[in-house]
């Protein structure tokens, strides 16, 4: 075994050896615990983009590397599985992390105690979720992930945000239970948790165990359906992520991309177990609650006064958008969804941070008033009077924050020429190459709803950011400049430039995706490689079963 | 045996959701901790109900699987009674921390019709 055999293991043990040193640390040496959180951050983008390079292999028996946790083989013991669906997340985990942390070095991480170890356990608790190749494992890092992001969402405290998180960890812990239910009941049936075993034994199975496991499926899935914000399981995500600090709410953008992550691996795992059609697919059902979560969200991003509520309703769209596409299952779809994954968490990411950055200078009044103006249609009189100038000049400052949230706004509306126009083209070309041009007979119903979804939730969401812009930017109330320093706007800068080179680099991107989805199609590989995993020397002890008395 | 088990199974989750549904906190805190042992008791249950039989291996004894229990089971409701506890204990702390804050233990920090 050598050092690169255990670099899969790298992306949980860094955090959490990070995470302690800096418990042991006394809070008051600021420093040492900023540089600390900062090399560990920049190792894991570091580890995570090489396990990135080592699974672009051309065959694929070796893009899926199994590293056995205590070295027994993976029926006993406890798997680590790191393929390209893994390790894409664990790049856009490691990316979005320097971006937030970047940002909060400015100022946030002063708020309150223990900003940096609770980033590092949440870093730690996201990966192991990526990596993990058995379900109880997987509980055990949700709530790893879980503890440390009720920590960070009450970073900065004040009543608005304990409140949010009031709800949010009862929210959370209700669907634990749940996922326990969910996990047990697949354990009673079908006798493992390793995902692969799993993918083996459920055609097997007898009838009537059958219909048991698919319930403990699906109890499973709507633990992971809340932690998507699926409606109607997510009216939690827009107060909770308003409600968060700026850099927090930006890593939170991948928490709902977790849950969308598992049913797509778990999807991908039990599809040859249904003959095709996957069990955590629930016939069409995902694809229901992805239009029916796009709705909701396009109509609470219409209806949202501030500007963070519309970016937590932002989050819904994507988290909609992707479970339709899988829903309607499909090669293409799954490598638009992949492309639309990144893309979208990269940009509702800058836009927490953008909003935080153009917020500062203004009170909360500000939005009620100017919402109630519109809509009591109240003309700005004494305005015209004094600007009889002719335009007025806009500070540089804004002017830099206003070019940001126009990229922002045409990343998450989908308009060209940026990366988030290329994703939903991405979409909808899939959408219509699959039903139409090649299969040469017309697109179904749930094809026609998509299509229509997709744009009128783009409708939506340039009409919401719009306003919100022309309220922000170029009304003509007198505000103070908000305090910004260049190192926040650096963070949002290298979000928007990641986008622009998903942009740029399209084609080699798109390519990636496609090889992801069709290795996770029917999830031989997968299965296959960590079934084939043995030991790498002889076990020290004999199995349990053959104890001699 | 099993209607028993099935019984305290179905009285404490069947509690629990109907506490957690309550406005004030401590009630919703107590329907939490009924619904984690609920919880507990079913993963326990899944490693199928067996009276007097060990889950650990005994090296006196001849070695036969049939005198033993599922251990796996028994090995995930202790995580899960760690886990939950702590989460209970975090979770106390916050609805702390919101009362304090906001002088009411209702679920929205603010009571109705106030």
């Amino acid at each position: 075994m050598t050092l690169a055999d255990h670099l899969i293991i790298a992306p949980i043990i860094i955090p959490l050896i990070a995470g302690g040193l800096m418990l042991l640390l006394d809070g008051r040496r600021r420093e040492a615990i900023a540089a600390i959180s900062i090399l560990s951050t920049l190792a894991l983008l570091a580890v995570a983009v090489t396990l990135l390079m080592s699974s672009t292999a051309p065959e694929p028996a070796q893009t899926v590397k199994v590293y056995l946790l205590g070295n027994w083989p993976a029926s006993f013991g406890i798997v680590l599985v790191a393929d390209r669906l893994a390790a894409l997340m664990l790049v856009l985990t490691a990316t979005l992390a320097c971006a937030a942390l970047l940002f909060a070095l400015a100022s946030w991480h002063r708020a309150g105690s223990f900003f940096h170890p609770l980033f590092q356990f949440l870093l730690m608790g996201l990966n192991g979720a990526f990596l993990t190749g058995d379900l109880f494992n997987l509980f055990v890092f949700f709530e790893v992930l879980l503890a440390a992001s009720y920590g960070l969402a009450l970073h900065g405290s004040g009543r608005a945000r304990v409140s949010a998180s009031l709800h949010y960890i009862v929210i959370n812990l209700a669907s634990a239970t749940l996922f326990l239910i969910g996990v047990s009941l697949i354990y009673g049936t079908a006798g493992t948790l390793n995902m692969a075993a799993l993918g083996e034994r459920i055609p097997l199975l007898d009838p009537s165990e059958r219909r048991l496991m698919e319930i403990g499926a699906a109890v499973l899935g709507v633990a992971f359906l809340i932690k998507a914000a699926a409606w109607p399981l997510g009216f939690w995500l827009p107060t909770m992520y308003a409600a968060a600090s700026a850099p927090v709410a930006a890593l939170f953008a991948v928490m709902t991309k977790v849950g969308f992550y598992v049913i797509l691996r778990l999807g991908s795992i039990t599809a040859e177990a249904a003959g095709g059609a996957s069990i955590f697919y629930a016939e069409g059902w995902l694809f229901t609650i992805g239009i029916a979560t796009m709705c909701f969200a396009a109509i609470g991003m219409l209806a949202s006064q501030d500007m963070g509520r519309l970016a937590g309703y932002s989050v819904l769209v994507s988290s909609g958008t992707m479970l339709a596409a899988i829903g309607l299952g499909g090669t293409g779809m799954t490598t638009a969804a992949l492309y639309y994954l990144v893309s979208s968490t990269l940009t509702v990411a800058a836009f927490f941070l953008l909003i935080e950055l153009v917020e500062r200078g203004r009170s909360q009044a500000d939005d009620v008033l100017a919402v109630t103006l519109e809509a009591y249609g109240a003309e700005e009189e004494g305005e015209f009077e004094e600007a009889e100038v002719v335009g007025v000049a806009i500070p540089a400052l804004l002017a830099v924050l206003g070019v940001a949230f126009l990229a922002c706004a045409l990343l998450l509306s989908g308009l060209p020429p940026l990366s988030g126009f290329i994703a939903k083209f991405a979409i909808l070309s899939s959408l219509l190459d699959q039903h139409w041009l090649t299969g040469g007979g017309t697109i179904s119903l749930q094809g026609w709803i998509l299509l229509a979804v997709i744009l009128v939730s783009g409708l939506a969401t340039i009409v919401a950011m719009t306003r919100a812009g022309i309220r922000t930017f170029w009304t003509f109330t007198e505000r103070e400049l908000p305090q910004v320093r260049s190192v926040e706007i650096g963070a949002v800068a290298l979000l928007l430039f990641l986008c622009v080179a998903l942009t740029v680099q399209a084609g080699p991107v798109m390519r990636f995706m496609q090889a992801t989805a069709s290795g996770l199609e029917l999830g031989r590989p997968y299965i296959g490689a960590v079934q084939a995993k043995t030991p790498t020397v002889p076990t020290p002890r004999p199995p349990p079963s053959e104890v001699k008395p | 045996m099993e209607l028993v088990i099935a019984i305290t199974i179905g009285v404490l989750a069947g509690s629990g959701i109907w506490l957690l549904l309550r406005p004030r906190t401590f009630q919703v805190i107590i329907g939490l901790s009924l619904l984690s042992y609920a919880v507990n008791l079913f993963i326990f249950g899944m490693g199928r109900l067996r009276v007097g039989a060990p889950p650990v291996l005994d090296p006196s004894e001849p070695a036969n699987l049939a005198r033993y229990v599922d251990p796996l089971p028994q090995a995930l409701v202790l995580t899960a009674i760690v886990i939950s506890f702590a989460m209970t204990a975090l979770f106390l702390v916050v609805i702390l921390v919101a009362r304090g804050l906001s002088g009411s233990d209702h679920v929205d920090s603010v009571e109705r019709g106030s």
